[in-house]
């Protein structure tokens, strides 16, 4: 047997490949003891139970996804390979993931119960509402002291500093969680105080948030007349309340970013629209003042007409005049030529040349034929000056 | 709830100034569009001013019922 000697280093060589071989990913359950983080960040502990311990090492590099902190004496379940370390003979769990034990069943209860809730419809999108655009009063449902409760007011009073803004403290972890937040929810449905509720609080583990997953405070938020922001944890967290609120905001002061339009937004848009109503009146009134004129153009301009009114009367009374005037010498002209003729016509001048009219009597009748009278009648003579009254002997008939 | 007004306000204002802008209107319907909108905008702008600013913390005592109380934060405003 001599003949086939191991050297130490060749022996815990092949230890370490049987080793590594045999355990290459692997989930491992136990409690946490003699924890110590040196300055490489590296978490170095001893994972036990009643029996046995192994050593245990989670890189700084893998600690991205945790979601808790390590602490002494936790149980947890850890996900890695078992590594060798030749140089000590030791051997040791490289970790990759860690949780704490039981949140597998927490998650597990997470996924059901989201599941359930999304089969009846509570986080249907078509039941989400639409957040006032400005809001009077905002009602924030998170806990007084933390950064929560901090971040939101910071924000809401830059974006809009005089929003008014109603607490209501609450816890945000532990079994007294959920019914606080629940009351809550209904003061606010009560008084009616609030166009806008923001629910939620800063990050923490699963089963730190685990408040926000209770059915009953999915049911109370989804019976919420007011609109709900749910801003529980990080960006990464996602928990029930932010599957059925109207609104999910990835951390409490991007709630308060949503809330609240800002004000300066909000007079920038007011003043726009108010500027623009009074250039359009002002245009619309530029417009039909202008095709008032143009029309009044095309009507021509009432005082001128009138002065061309007065032109006209004035030429056509000088027609008139003018007319008159030739009329009335027209008419002299013929005048006197009538009263020429009427002259030669008239009977009284026909008398200064020795005629005479005979009138029979008593009737008057002129006569112009001696037929017409018979011995005895009584005639009446009309000279130049004067009558003579005569009666007729004889007629003689022409 | 009053928020519904300024919100439909500001949508009623913004019909009012398109329709305005496309100008076919008689005057009459003109001028009462315009009173309208000068209304709206008056009252969007109350609506603004109105907000006190006040952040208030509710707390409960032992029966239960609840009372507003100022909220000043201390830490860093």
């Amino acid at each position: 047997m001599q003949s086939h000697i191991l050297t130490v280093t060749k022996l815990s060589h092949q230890i370490k490949d049987l080793m590594e071989g045999a355990f290459p990913d692997i989930w491992v359950e136990g409690e946490i003891s003699n924890l110590t983080v040196p300055q490489s960040g590296h978490a170095y502990f001893t994972l036990k139970d009643e029996h046995s311990q192994v050593r245990a090492v989670l890189f700084r590099s893998s600690q991205r996804h945790l979601k808790f902190t390590l602490q002494h004496g936790m149980l947890v379940v850890c996900r890695g390979r078992v590594g060798v370390y030749e140089p000590r003979g030791e051997y040791q769990l490289i970790l990759e993931y860690v949780e704490p034990k039981g949140i597998g069943a927490l998650q597990r209860a997470f996924e059901e119960l989201k599941s359930r809730l999304e089969k009846e419809g509570l986080f249907a999108l078509g039941r989400k509402r639409a957040l006032p655009v400005l809001p009077r009063r905002v009602g924030v449902i998170t806990s007084p002291t933390g950064a929560a409760i901090r971040d939101i007011l910071r924000v809401i009073r830059r974006r809009h500093p005089r929003m008014e803004i109603v607490i209501y403290p609450v816890p945000v972890q532990g079994s007294e969680a959920p019914p606080e937040i629940i009351q809550a929810i209904e003061h606010f449905n009560r008084t009616q105080a609030v166009d806008v509720l923001i629910i939620g609080r800063g990050g923490g583990s699963l089963e730190d948030l685990w408040a926000f997953n209770e059915e009953a405070v999915a049911r109370a938020i989804m019976s919420s007349r007011i609109p709900v922001i749910s801003a529980v944890g990080h960006e990464t967290d996602y928990t029930i309340a932010d599957f059925v609120a109207d609104v999910r905001a990835p951390t409490p002061s991007a709630a308060a970013e949503m809330v609240v339009e800002s004000e300066e937004n909000l007079r920038a848009t007011l003043g726009s629209l108010q500027s623009r109503l009074y250039v359009s009146m002002r245009a619309e009134l530029d417009r039909l003042r202008s095709a008032l004129s143009s029309s009044v153009r095309l009507l021509g301009d009432p005082r001128r007409q009138v002065q061309q009114l007065l032109l006209r009367t004035d030429e056509l009374r000088q027609r008139l005049a003018l007319a008159f005037r030739t009329l009335v010498i027209r008419d002299r002209g013929r005048l006197a030529g009538l009263s020429r003729a009427l002259d030669q016509l008239n009977p009284l001048g026909i008398l200064g040349r020795g005629y005479s009219i005979t009138r029979v009597m008593p009737a008057g009748m002129i006569v112009k034929n001696a037929a017409e009278l018979k011995q005895g009648d009584v005639i009446r003579t009309r000279l130049l000056s004067g009558e003579v009254d005569s009666r007729v002997e004889k007629t003689l008939l022409p | 709830m009053a928020e519904k007004k300024f919100e439909t306000a500001l949508a009623r204002l913004e019909e009012i100034v398109t329709d305005l802008e496309k100008g076919d209107l008689s005057l009459e319907q003109s001028l009462k569009l315009f009173e309208e909108g000068v209304k709206l905008a008056r009252l969007c702008n109350t609506r603004l001013e109105e907000a006190e600013g006040k952040v208030e913390i509710l707390i409960k005592d032992r029966s239960g019922n609840v009372t507003p109380r100022t909220f000043d934060d201390e830490e860093e405003s």
